[in-house]
């Protein structure tokens, strides 16, 4: 039995809050003490437990009033990086964050001789709320990298008039800005590492020739990070606290939400573990070093890129290869990583040629169709599809719109998904680095459950810039019903984003399970990054009755109503 | 006279053209595609009506909602978020001074409400020698009918100093059409019979990410001659802009343009008779900012 008090005054006077260190098996009891003059909340996020315990107001419970204390008890079944931060209104922006760390009760798979934890996060000066009503008035009023009149001439004097205007056509047309890639920049937020501002320069040390374990947690509010050490190859060892085959990359991706636990191997120097966000408009930063007195170059910030034809109809090339992003829109940057990254992984080569022959053969056909496949260059195992037998076996394609996603809460849709996990996104295609994927992440053997779904659910992610509105099926929170789920059926969860901006879904009180186009599940989350035009889906065995929340862990997104109530009995 | 003939076809071009080239486009994507069938034979990724078998956004909510079914909380408590808050916005499109007239000119609009219904209050007007000359304010009830637009709907009141002061039932519709022009049409019904219709069209080119040129454009058409306050029936008046800002802020521009403004018909002859000119050019300086 382990006591904590947390006073939530920012959480013991600190950003981020204090560290819980606490061991899987344990029954732990929290008091969490509210000394502020609004109601509160502190959510274990990620963490499997009762609903009355989620720490969700309006859902799990009332909220903790003034000066009142909760009694947050439960028995912890997992391990790994998590985090804690209030649920209550945009309280989670002005400090009340803070890591938990799981240790496993068995001996940790995962080898390291030293560990950090690195918390990123984003802070404002000013009243979130105040920066929400900015927001409503002015979609745009963050986005200093907007295209400019001289860059069209530039684009004129490069590659002619034709292909400028072209360019610009369908932006222009929709009205959509092929730069909208954060609500909020570098122009209202400081992006902190460890609660440390880039020129203080937050320092991890460590001792020559160890293997270093840094647990990345990104608690900022409205902020994905890029993150990477020049010179450093980053092991992927865990995903959400949960452990995953690992994977080396020389930089990752995550929004709010997500964790990611790396493994290092530094040399007796210097390194700058650098975080700049997706907009490219500002950066976190830290040293890790051998010693305290040697920092390492800072690298600039890479140029902004524009969304590109896939971010913003997903897979045009619709009929021919649904699970390839191989159409010829004539950019430059959007073949490259896809052609390398599909032959480095074989299992995603064919998704375009087995999707196919889902829009044109029954399942019969399909099975004949697989002997005069090449099946040496297929690394999948067709056999746990059972595609004859579970008509859920593979998650469905039809694209299914809902009726309210045709009002004004919403700017967009994408009739024509792409399905591929292996597009790292927007500004890291072609960088030139070995940038992570959902479709690099493998749990480890035995987290996973592999019983094939009895439902599916089709959700899409929406919003309207223009009007700073963020839904789910063009519906927003209020106006809402919950999705209900029966205790203990394994349901497939599909959410299509019909958005042109990156959304981490963050479901509450059950895992994500995250699968790919063929119902292969690859990796079990807590939340999960849906990019523009593209379509999901994860399993998910909800074991735990209650009430709980389902929402963008975009604070502004979540706020403005990109937000569901699951309901479990 | 030059000006007449250079503003005239610039106002043509840009209240005419780009708007109606946009409310064709509008037409397309905003009203949808009236034939009723597109169930994912053609591509519209924006407007258009939803088909009869679209999707029922609650037909996974098996008969709970929000405070009712399984584990609601009690009382009917629920979660509020900021989609069912309301907000307001004070936004000072042109606060201007006009050297050779000696005057100032205000356009200011407010709102509060939600998403998608507010109260809107549009005013303008011209003050010479520290008094109202003229003033125009719109109380309208805005509501939003698609993705970039709102219907308007409520009560004007015009304010001569010297004539006769009106009022009007004001129908309208504001948004944001395609190729980024914001536009702002109102056709009203007065006393006596009397109808009016106003267009209003911006468009913005970022020269660098702080400064900004805005072409503006706006066009008045008057069923009736209103003889006290010297407007004739038809084609009223025009007035054509072009004004460059800085953004200090966002939020906080300071501007200078030039402006062409034209009357036209009895409105012309009126000005004629006072021995006005029915067309003028004006330097302005001036401020744009909202919060």
């Amino acid at each position: 039995m382990i006591k904590r008090q947390i006073l939530t005054q920012g959480v013991n006077g600190s950003i981020p809050a204090p560290t819980l260190r606490l061991k899987e098996g344990d029954d732990v009891t929290i008091r969490v003490t509210n000394n502020l003059a609004v109601p509160s909340s502190i959510h274990w996020h990620g963490i499997i437990l009762p609903y009355q315990m989620d720490g969700v107001p309006g859902i799990s419970f009332k909220g903790i009033m003034p000066g009142e204390t909760f009694v947050y008890k439960f028995k912890l079944q997992q391990s790994g990086t998590y985090w804690y931060h209030s649920h209550s209104g945009f309280q989670e922006m002005t400090g009340m964050y803070g890591a938990l760390i799981i240790e496993p009760r068995e001996q940790d798979v995962i080898s390291a001789d030293n560990e950090h934890i690195i918390q990123l996060s984003d802070w404002t000066d000013d009243d979130p709320m105040e920066l929400f009503r900015k927001l409503k008035i002015q979609g745009d009023v963050f986005n200093f990298n907007q295209p400019t009149v001289p860059e069209f001439f530039d684009d004129i004097a490069t590659s002619g008039v034709a292909n400028a205007l072209q360019r610009r056509e369908m932006w222009n047309q929709m009205r959509m800005s092929p730069t909208d890639l954060a609500d909020l920049s570098a122009s209202a937020m400081t992006y902190l590492m460890n609660g440390t501002a880039p020129m203080a320069n937050w320092r991890g040390l460590f001792k020559a020739g160890e293997k270093v374990r840094l647990r990345f947690i990104n608690g900022s509010s409205n902020t994905f990070f890029d993150v990477r050490i020049p010179e450093l190859k980053l092991t992927v060892v865990q995903a959400d606290g949960q452990n995953v085959e690992p994977v080396t990359v020389d930089e990752f991706r995550f929004g709010p939400g997500e964790t990611y636990d790396v493994v290092v191997e530094p040399k007796n120097d210097a390194y700058t573990i650098f975080a700049q966000s997706m907009d490219r408009s500002g950066y976190a930063k830290g040293t890790l070093s051998v010693a305290a007195n040697i920092d390492a170059p800072v690298p600039a910030l890479d140029p902004v890129e524009w969304l590109a034809m896939r971010d913003m109809m997903g897979n045009m090339d619709h009929s021919a290869m649904p699970g390839m992003d191989h159409s010829a829109m004539g950019h430059a940057s959007m073949d490259k990583t896809s052609m390398d990254q599909g032959a480095m992984d074989h299992s995603t080569m064919d998704h375009g040629a087995m999707a196919m022959d889902h829009s044109t053969m029954d399942h019969g056909a399909m099975a004949m169709d697989h002997s005069t496949m090449d099946h040496g260059a297929m690394a999948m195992d067709h056999s746990k599809h059972n595609m004859g037998k579970n008509p859920l076996a593979v998650p469905s394609q039809k694209v299914r719109h809902a009726k309210t996603e045709y009002g004004a809460s919403i700017d967009m849709r994408v009739d024509t998904p792409r399905t591929n996990l292996d597009d790292p996104g927007i500004g890291l295609r072609n960088n030139g680095r070995r940038v992570l994927t959902l479709a690099d992440l493998r749990s480890l053997d035995g987290i996973v459950d592999h019983q094939a779904p009895e439902a599916e659910i089709e959700l899409h992610l929406t919003g309207n810039m223009e009007r700073y509105s963020w839904s789910f099926d063009g519906l927003e929170f209020g106006k809402s019903t919950p999705v209900h789920m029966k205790h203990n059926q394994r349901v497939r969860v599909i959410l299509q984003n019909d958005t042109m901006m990156t959304h981490p879904m963050h479901l509450h009180g059950m895992w994500s399970d995250l699968e790919n186009d063929q119902g292969d599940v690859l990796v079990r989350r807590h939340t999960i990054m849906v990019q523009p035009a593209q379509r999901i889906s994860f399993l998910t065995t909800p074991h735990d009755v209650g009430r709980w929340a389902w929402h963008c862990h975009l604070l502004f997104h979540m706020d403005a109503g990109m937000f569901r109530e699951v309901v479990v009995s | 006279m030059r000006n007449l003939t250079l503003s005239t076809v610039l106002t043509s071009a840009l209240l005419i053209s780009a708007p109606l080239l946009s409310l064709n486009v509008f037409a397309q994507t905003e009203m949808g595609d009236m034939s009723g069938d597109m169930a994912g034979d053609k591509m519209q990724p924006q407007g258009g009506d939803a088909p009869k078998n679209a999707r029922d956004p609650h037909a996974y909510a098996n008969g709970t909602t929000l405070t009712q079914g399984p584990y609601a909380l009690a009382d009917g408590e629920r979660l509020t978020l900021a989609d069912e808050y309301k907000f307001y916005a004070i936004l000072g499109d042109r606060l201007e001074y006009n050297e050779q007239a000696d005057a100032a000119v205000f356009d200011l609009q407010a709102w509060y409400g939600t998403t998608f219904n507010r109260l809107v209050i549009k005013t303008e007007g011209d003050v010479s020698y520290g008094k109202l000359e003229e003033n125009q304010t719109d109380i309208l009830w805005g509501h939003a009918i698609s993705a970039y637009w709102d219907t308007q709907v409520g009560i004007r009141y015009d304010y001569y100093k010297e004539g006769k002061n009106r009022q009007w039932l004001a129908f309208g519709i504001q948004g944001l059409a395609p190729y980024w022009f914001e536009l702002d049409m109102t056709a009203y019904v007065g006393e006596s019979g009397n109808t009016a219709f106003t267009a209003e069209a911006e468009y913005e080119l970022l020269l660098t990410q702080r400064l900004i040129i805005q072409p503006r454009a706006e066009i008045t058409f008057y069923g009736k001659d209103d003889e006290q306050n010297e407007l004739g029936s038809g084609l009223s008046s025009t007035a054509i802009g072009v004004r460059v800002r800085y953004e200090f802020t966002r939020q906080f521009a300071p501007y200078v343009g030039v402006e062409w403004t034209n009357k036209f018909g009895s409105t012309a002859d009126y000005a004629k008779l006072n021995e006005q000119s029915s067309n003028d050019t004006e330097f302005v300086a001036g401020l744009r900012f909202w919060f």
